[in-house]
């Protein structure tokens, strides 16, 4: 017994040692993008971020079709228009971001080594809101993606070049992000990999599941189950209903670190934003 | 309410073919707020293209109709250059119109 005891604090001693040596993002990242171009050979690496269209013809088709009109033209000229405006004290929402705000979103999320948490740029438009005297947005619809449609408009084409630095911090959030991302949950008991990597390109229901790579290249999206615009959070909460799984708070750590892995997981994939999904 | 359609007509051969987006919340008064409280009904009416003055549809739509309407029709004739002029009125009397030329 106490043999046995000694032994198990030995394992639980061990353990941590051994978790920060497996903790390699590049390899995580080589080894994900691998996968899924050895998994769909025919599907051009930049096509990714166009989800379930480079799944299958009829929805590119039809989504072509859409495209004519975009459905978030007006929510693109309405953050056009959100993202100049002064706020009441006189400053913009451009000063508190690097380059004034324009093609800046292929870097987010970014680690914040002040706060030692991940930082979107949802939530980097909130504290800026909020430096400057005001109420933060709603996270998932509404101005907040609107000023989304807008910032990833600017950065559109752009490779994503979200960056997981060397330290320990960033390192473990991004850990908690991957872990999110295979950790089943809720009571159908599924994965973002068991739709995402194991389902990519099959049918679910009416709907063709997208691959996890370029997965949120194309956010904020219009989408028509919505009928409106949201944001990757406002899909993560969707997403955990779905499975019957409890969501979190839009500002919840899970959904940073887990946005954090999912764009990482996308890096040198073109920012496709805004989109629109059925 | 100013600025909600966004229209494309290509003249195509001897017929034109034309698309609208139309940004209303088009309610259809049975669903119900945050609060328990219904949202009244406001949707557009009436919805009409003219071509050069001719009037080429009539739209006569309702709550049946989801919101941020989508519209794409041909008529026969029109050709680059023309206009193309669009109006609708809701239930509420409010209305917007705007005319674009053919491509």
């Amino acid at each position: 017994m106490k043999r046995l005891l000694i032994l198990l604090l030995a394992a639980l001693l061990l353990r941590p040692a051994l978790a920060a040596e497996r903790v390699d993002p590049a390899a995580d990242l080589k080894a994900f993008q691998t996968y899924f171009h050895a998994r769909f050979p025919h599907v051009p690496p930049a096509d990714f971020v166009n989800g379930p269209y480079a799944m299958d013809a009829g929805m590119r088709a039809q989504w072509q079709q859409i495209m004519q009109f975009p459905p978030y033209q007006f929510a693109l000229d309405h953050g056009k228009e959100l993202f100049a405006a002064a706020f009441p004290n006189g400053h913009h929402y451009a000063d508190c971001l690097p380059h004034g705000g324009i093609g800046i979103a292929q870097n987010y999320p970014r680690f914040d080594p002040k706060t030692g948490r991940v930082v979107t740029l949802e939530i980097a438009l909130n504290r800026c809101r909020v430096v400057n005297g005001l109420k933060k947005l709603k996270l998932t619809t509404g101005d907040m993606d609107d000023l989304m449609a807008y910032l990833t408009d600017r950065s559109h084409g752009r490779p994503v070049a979200v960056v997981v630095p060397d330290d320990p911090r960033a390192r473990a959030a991004y850990e908690r992000g991957k872990e999110y991302f295979y950790a089943r949950r809720g009571q159908l008991n599924f994965s973002c990999a068991s739709c995402h990597m194991q389902g990519a390109g099959r049918h679910l229901r009416g709907d063709v599941l997208a691959p996890a790579l370029g997965l949120i290249a194309s956010f904020p999206i219009y989408r028509s189950a919505w009928g409106s615009m949201g944001t990757v959070v406002r899909r993560f909460i969707g997403c955990n209903k779905q499975v019957r799984a409890v969501p979190q708070r839009a500002d919840s750590e899970d959904y940073r670190d887990l946005e954090y892995f999912l764009a990482y997981m996308s890096d040198g994939l073109p920012v496709a934003g805004p989109g629109a999904r059925p | 309410m100013a600025n909600t359609i966004l229209v494309r007509a290509n003249a195509d051969g001897g017929s034109t073919v034309v698309q609208a987006l139309i940004r209303h919340p088009m309610d259809s008064g049975f669903v119900k707020d945050k609060s328990g409280k219904l949202i009244p009904p406001h949707y557009i009416e009436v919805l009409e293209f003219a071509h050069n003055g001719t009037v080429v549809l009539t739209a006569l739509w309702g709550p049946a109709v989801s919101k941020d309407p989508f519209i794409k029709f041909s008529f026969k004739g029109g050709k680059k250059g023309d206009t193309l002029s669009i109006s609708w009125i809701d239930n509420k009397g409010l209305k917007d119109s705007r005319t674009a030329a053919i491509m």
